[in-house]
């Protein structure tokens, strides 16, 4: 039946507030989600004053800063702070973004800078992305084939062939798409996402593949594929400037294809 | 609380094999719609003002009446298929879920065969 109460853990409140340093004059507030589980309180949002004149240009660089200097339980994922590991993934001025590649200047007013929306919290800015693993690993995306491979080189694909992964291979499974789809916050458990439907279709496209039909076969469902109703959220929330809803609906007009 | 793993959960029941007669089923009702629409909202706006019996008349003429079965017909399936979806994704209990989609196919089926029979009356009985 319908839930008319928040789940527990749900109240945000009001946190601390650890002012800059004295004599600091270019100061940019931001405002950060903390939950503890171990702590059994409800979360808050501490405010963090950072002396803009000492900080890198990008919100990564404003985190790295407060754990640093202010707060060194501040808890969140990065590796590679350019954009390529998609380990950065978080809700940044209501958008979610790599915070390494999101420049604090192009924010107006305090940064907002929550987790990734409609996940399970394990801490601060950590979500648990354990099920957006799994369907990732449920459209098996390795090439799958019957043919043996040529014995003295690779198996080939023609430049306008290769040229169909382009917009797909670049994406890094920040799951920054899948997170801000409100039918993958509604029915997450049964539909795939944009993020895993996407890499299905990288593995649908490619000509290497022969199991293209299987793999279809695997996504033709009411809530696996048919979930997306075109909101297009993935497609703007992007980081990478991907296209999944494009990708979501090669998929829906291949379904009808194949009839 | 459940200990299978995630992509059991994810793996599931497996693929229901079917959601594209569905997804095409409504796209063709929409296609159609859109000049079914514009023809009856510009004849009705030409029956503005006209008695009962002008509207009748209107009624009766086969080219109306046939347009108007299929826009009947139409509108109703768009309907019950746009309905059925819209259940699917906010309606997490299962026997309301079910109790939900029943309700909407079966009066998606009374109103369209009583505005049929409504429309077939007087096109045969005047």
């Amino acid at each position: 039946m319908a839930e008319f109460a928040l789940p527990a853990n749900s109240k945000v409140s009001n946190g601390k507030t650890h002012k800059a340093p004295d004599g600091a004059t270019n100061i940019k507030r931001f405002q950060v989600y903390r939950y503890d589980p171990d702590s059994g309180d409800n979360p808050s949002v501490d405010t963090f004053e950072v002396d803009m004149d000492t900080c890198g240009p990008m919100v990564l660089d404003a985190l790295i800063k407060i754990k640093n200097e202010m707060d060194s339980t501040l808890t969140f994922r990065r590796s590679c702070r350019e954009g390529v590991c998609g380990s950065c993934a978080m809700n940044v001025d209501g958008s979610n973004t790599l915070s390494c590649i999101q420049a604090i200047d192009e924010i107006k007013g305090d940064a907002k800078i929550y987790p990734l929306p409609h996940m399970e919290v394990i801490k601060d800015l950590v979500p648990d992305l354990k099920r957006a693993y799994a369907q990732y690993t449920s459209i098996e995306p390795w090439l799958k084939t019957t043919s043996p491979p040529p014995s003295d080189k690779e198996r080939l694909q023609s430049p306008e062939e290769r040229a169909k992964l382009d917009g797909l291979w670049e994406c890094v499974l920040c799951f920054c798409c899948s997170t801000s789809c409100p039918s993958y916050w509604w029915n997450g458990d049964r539909y795939l996402g944009p993020a895993a439907l996407l890499q299905a279709y990288r593995w649908i496209a490619d000509t290497r593949d022969e199991e293209t039909g299987e793999r279809l076969d695997n996504l033709e469902d009411p809530f696996r594929l048919y979930r997306c109703h075109t909101i297009m959220n993935c497609t703007k929330t992007c980081p990478k400037h991907l296209n999944p809803a494009q990708a979501i609906s090669e998929v829906k007009k291949l379904m009808v294809v194949r009839r | 609380m459940s200990l299978r793993t995630d992509l059991g959960k994810v793996r599931g029941l497996g693929s229901a094999k079917e959601g594209v007669a569905h997804w095409w089923a409504q796209r063709l009702t929409a296609i159609a719609l859109v000049p079914l629409m514009l023809w009856l909202v510009i004849n009705i706006a030409h029956l503005a003002g006209a008695d009962v019996k002008a509207v009748q008349a209107w009624i009766a003429n086969p080219l109306t009446s046939v347009l108007l079965i299929l826009m009947i017909v139409a509108v109703f399936h768009h309907m019950q298929l746009g309905l059925q979806v819209v259940i699917e994704d906010y309606v997490h209990t299962e026997w309301l879920k079910v109790a939900c989609i029943i309700a909407v196919k079966f009066a998606a089926i009374a109103l369209a065969a009583t505005s049929l029979f409504a429309i077939l009356k007087i096109a045969f009985a005047g």
